[in-house]
C-alpha cells in the first residue's frame, strides 16, 4: 500500500510551466506575465486567454524574425531528502520469518527532475498552439499537452475553441504552482482517492488496463469552449473530455464534462480579487469485457459516475496573496469499493464523499524573491463502510519555501528553490502482518528540497 | 534678536520646503478621474513590467531595446506621440493613462488593460518622474473635438482633395498605402527610420481607433515623428472631411461604438481599387 501511495505521489508531481520563448518573442521580462514564474499574474492570464497574443497586431508569425524558434526547455537539478514513517520492515533484514516492525525510511542525495521541451505560440493570427513533450528523470517521454486553439471566433473573445490535450481551466493551476518537492509539488485535494478505493486500485488488475484514476490537476483530452472579458477578469470554460485521464489511445468509450467560471473584481488599492467555481463529472469502468476469460483491453464496461465540485479564490493584499480552493468529492459506491457493476456490492457499502481544500500564501517581496507556504487538508465525510474509522484516509499537508530569481530577464529564467513539505495520511500506512486491524498507523512523509530551477 | 532671526530662518526653510514640496508633488502623482496614482507604487510596477524596454532610467535603453522596433519611448525627453494637447506640449495624465491601457499598435507596447486602474495610474505617476518637464511645465488644455458631421460622399470627396493639397500623399502614398515618395526617408526625433501608416491595411491607429481619435491625431500631430499638427492649416470641418476620407481608405476597418462608420457611398469603388498589403504603421 505504501509503495503504491508513494509511487502515485511521485508520478503526480507536475512539471511546472514557464515559457521564456514568449519572453524572447515579445521582449518582455518573465515578471510581466508571472507573479513569480510559473505563477501567472493578471497580465499573464489575459495573455494566455488571448491565445498567447499581446493584441498589438504583431502576434502572427509573419512578424517574427525567421530565426525565432518557439522552444523552451526546463529542468531542475536538485538535492532532496525524502522521509516516510511507519514502513513495515523485517526485524532482521533478509529473514521475514523473524517478524516485522515499523521503521522510518529516509533517503537523500543529488537528483534532477524531468525535462520539459515546450513549443507554444501562434500559427496565425488568432490560431494558437502548444506541444509539450515531457519526460520523467529517466528520460521516458510523454506528451503533457498537445492542442490547437482557435481564438476569438467570429471576432468574439467569448468564443475560443481548443482541441487536444490541455490543462483544465481552473483558477488555481497546479501546473503553475510554486512548489517542486515530491510531497509539496502537487495539490492533495486535486488528486485525492479515498483509502478503500486506493486499496482497490493497488490490488486490482483493472487499474493497469483501464485508466480508472482521476486527478483534477491532470491534463485531459478533449475539446474546450472558453471565453473571457477584455481584461480577463471574467472567464469561463466548458469542456467535453475523453474519460481516459488524458492518456492517448481509446481505452474507454465514455465522456467526462468540465465547467468552470471565475470573476475578478477590483477592490480599491488592494488589487484584483478573483473568485470562481468549478465542477468535473464523469464515469469510469468497473470491469473489462473478456474473450475466453481474458480481458479485452480497452473494453471497459459497467461505467459508474463520480464528480468533483468546488470553489476557488485568489485574493491579493499588496505583496501578500492567497490561493484558496475548496473541493467536494463523490464517487459511486461501485468505484468506492472497487466492485464490478455486474457483481453484488459488499454489505453496508456506501458511496464515499469527502471535502478538502487549502490556503496557499505567497509573499512577493519583489519580482525576484517570493516566500510561499500552504496548508492543506482532506476530510472524509462518509466512509465506504460505517465501521471504518471516521478519519481513515484523511490528509493534512503543510509546505513552505522560497524562490529567489537572481536575475529578471527576457531571455531565460533561473530560480533558486528551497522547500520543506510534510504530509500526514491518517491510518494509511500498511499494518503489520500480525495485526488484526486492516488499518495501519498514520503515514507521514516529508521532503526537503534545494534546487536550481531553470528555463530557457 | 538672535532668537527672532532663528525664527525667521526656520520659517524661511519651512516655506521653501513647502514650496519645493508643492513643486515636486505634481510630478510624483497622477490624477485620472477620481484615482490618484503615486510614483512610489508605480516604481515597483515599472520594474516588473516596463524596465526591460524603457530601461531603469526611463531613457528607452532597456536591455531589450536593441531588438525592439519601433524603439521604446524615451521618457526623459518628455516627448510623447499620443496626446490630447497641442503639438509640443506635455500630455495630460489621462493621455498617458490611455496609452498604457491601449498599448501602441504595431509596436512591442501591449495593452496593459489587465492591470488595475490604480496600477496604471501609479505607472503614469512614475513615468512622469523621468522628465524634468513634468516638474517645470503644465500641459495645456486638451484640443477640442467638435461634433462629427455626417460622413457623406461630399465630405469624403473634400477630404480626398485635402489629402492631395496637404501633401499627405508624399508620405502615406496616393492611395494611403504608406508608400509615398518620402516614405523611405522618414526618421523620428532619435534618427530611427519610421514608416508612414498604411491606411489600406491598418484598422487601428497608435493613438486610438475611433474617428474622434483620428481627428485628435490630425490636430495634435505625433510629437517626435514627422507627422505634423494640422491645427493651423485646417478648420475643424476640413479636419473631419480628412478623417472621413482616411476612414474610407480602411477597407478592413472595424468601427468601435465610439466611432460612426463613414457612409462610404462612392468610396466603395475606391475601396475595391485598394489592394491588401502588409501593414507598416508607425507614423500614426
Amino acid at each position: 500500500m505504501f509503495v503504491f501511495v508513494l509511487g502515485m505521489l511521485l508520478s503526480l508531481r507536475p512539471p511546472a510551466r514557464a515559457i521564456p520563448a514568449f519572453a524572447r518573442k515579445y521582449d518582455l521580462p518573465c515578471s510581466a506575465c508571472h507573479e513569480a514564474w510559473p505563477k501567472l499574474n493578471d497580465f499573464g492570464i489575459a495573455f494566455r486567454d488571448r491565445g498567447y497574443q499581446l493584441g498589438n497586431e504583431k502576434d502572427s508569425p509573419i512578424w517574427q524574425n525567421p530565426s525565432y524558434w518557439p522552444i523552451t526547455f526546463r529542468i531542475t537539478p536538485q538535492w532532496h531528502r525524502e522521509s516516510s514513517s511507519n514502513n513495515v520492515v523485517d526485524t532482521v533484514p533478509g529473514d521475514p520469518a523473524l517478524g516485522q516492525t515499523f521503521q522510518n525510511v529516509t533517503t537523500d542525495g543529488f537528483d534532477f527532475g524531468g525535462l520539459d521541451i515546450w513549443a507554444a505560440g501562434t500559427l496565425y493570427k488568432d490560431i494558437s498552439f502548444s506541444v509539450l513533450p515531457s519526460s520523467d528523470s529517466s528520460g521516458s517521454f510523454h506528451f503533457e499537452n498537445v492542442f490547437v486553439r482557435f481564438d476569438n471566433l467570429l471576432g468574439n473573445r467569448w468564443m475560443n475553441v481548443k482541441v487536444g490535450k490541455f490543462e483544465l481551466d481552473n483558477l488555481v493551476s497546479e501546473k503553475r504552482m510554486l512548489f517542486l518537492s515530491n510531497n509539496g509539488g502537487f495539490y492533495q485535494v486535486y488528486h485525492y482517492t479515498p483509502f478503500r478505493e486506493a486499496q482497490f486500485l493497488a490490488s486490482n488488475p483493472l487499474s493497469t488496463q483501464v485508466s480508472t484514476a482521476f486527478g483534477l490537476g491532470d491534463n485531459q483530452l478533449g475539446v474546450e469552449l472558453s471565453g473571457h472579458s477584455e481584461n480577463s477578469y471574467t472567464r469561463y470554460s466548458v469542456a467535453l473530455l475523453s474519460s481516459n485521464e488524458g492518456n492517448p489511445g481509446l481505452p474507454n468509450r465514455t465522456y467526462d464534462g468540465w465547467v468552470s467560471f471565475n470573476h475578478g473584481f477590483q477592490v480599491g488599492k488592494v488589487g484584483v480579487q478573483r473568485v470562481g467555481a468549478f465542477a468535473y463529472f464523469g464515469e469510469r469502468p468497473t470491469f473489462l469485457n473478456t474473450s475466453l476469460g481474458a480481458p479485452v483491453l480497452g473494453e471497459g464496461l459497467g461505467n459508474k459516475s463520480f464528480y468533483r465540485a468546488g470553489l476557488t479564490g485568489l485574493f491579493y493584499i499588496k505583496k501578500l496573496d492567497f490561493s484558496t480552493v475548496f473541493v467536494h468529492g463523490w464517487d459511486n459506491v461501485f468505484l468506492g469499493t472497487g466492485t464490478a457493476a455486474n457483481a453484488p456490492l459488499p454489505v453496508g457499502a456506501r458511496a464515499p464523499t469527502w471535502n478538502g481544500g487549502f490556503i496557499e500564501t505567497h509573499f512577493t517581496y519583489s519580482p525576484q524573491l517570493v516566500f510561499v507556504q500552504r496548508n492543506e487538508f482532506v476530510r472524509m465525510s462518509r466512509q465506504v463502510f460505517s465501521t471504518d474509522p471516521h478519519d481513515l484516509g484523511d490528509v493534512d499537508a503543510y509546505s513552505f519555501g522560497l524562490r529567489y530569481y537572481p536575475f529578471m530577464f527576457s531571455r531565460a529564467g533561473l530560480a533558486l528553490h528551497a522547500e520543506y513539505s510534510l504530509v500526514r495520511a491518517y491510518k494509511s500506512a500498511s499494518p503489520l502482518p500480525t495485526s488484526a486491524s486492516p488499518f495501519g498507523p498514520d503515514l507521514r512523509t516529508s521532503s526537503v528540497f534545494f534546487g536550481l530551477d531553470f528555463a530557457f | 534678536m538672535k532668537r527672532n532671526r532663528m525664527k525667521v530662518d526656520i520659517a524661511s526653510i519651512l516655506v521653501l520646503l513647502f514650496a519645493a514640496g508643492a513643486q515636486v508633488t505634481p510630478a510624483q502623482e497622477s490624477h485620472i478621474g477620481g484615482i490618484t496614482g503615486e510614483a512610489t507604487r508605480g516604481r515597483h510596477l515599472y520594474r516588473r513590467y516596463c524596465v526591460g524596454c524603457h530601461g531603469p532610467l526611463g531613457d528607452g535603453r532597456g536591455e531589450n531595446a536593441p531588438w525592439v522596433d519601433p524603439k521604446p519611448r524615451d521618457f526623459v525627453t518628455g516627448t510623447f506621440k499620443c496626446r490630447s494637447t497641442p503639438s509640443g506640449e506635455l500630455p495630460t495624465d489621462e493621455d498617458l493613462f490611455k496609452s498604457v491601457t491601449r498599448g501602441l499598435v504595431n509596436s512591442n507596447m501591449p495593452p496593459w488593460l489587465p492591470l488595475t486602474e490604480q496600477q496604471r495610474a501609479d505607472l503614469v505617476a512614475y513615468v512622469k518622474t523621468f522628465s524634468s518637464r513634468f516638474r517645470e511645465e503644465k500641459p495645456s488644455a486638451p484640443v477640442e473635438v467638435p461634433s462629427e458631421p455626417a460622413a457623406d460622399q461630399q465630405s469624403i470627396q473634400r477630404g480626398s482633395e485635402l489629402y492631395q493639397k496637404m501633401n499627405c500623399w508624399s508620405c502615406h502614398g496616393k492611395e494611403g498605402h504608406g508608400d509615398g515618395p518620402s516614405a523611405q526617408t522618414l526618421v523620428d526625433n532619435r534618427g530611427y527610420p519610421i514608416p508612414p501608416f498604411d491606411f489600406s491595411a491598418g484598422t487601428r491607429f497608435k493613438c486610438g481607433e475611433s474617428n474622434q481619435d483620428l481627428y485628435r491625431i490630425l490636430m495634435t500631430g505625433l510629437d517626435g515623428t514627422p507627422m505634423p499638427s494640422s491645427s493651423s492649416a485646417l478648420t475643424p470641418a476640413q479636419t473631419w472631411d480628412l478623417v472621413h476620407y482616411l476612414r474610407a481608405l480602411q477597407i478592413n476597418a472595424k468601427y468601435s461604438k465610439a466611432s460612426s462608420p463613414p457612409r462610404t457611398g462612392g468610396s466603395v469603388a475606391l475601396n475595391k481599387q485598394l489592394v491588401r498589403r502588409p501593414e507598416h504603421a508607425d507614423l500614426f
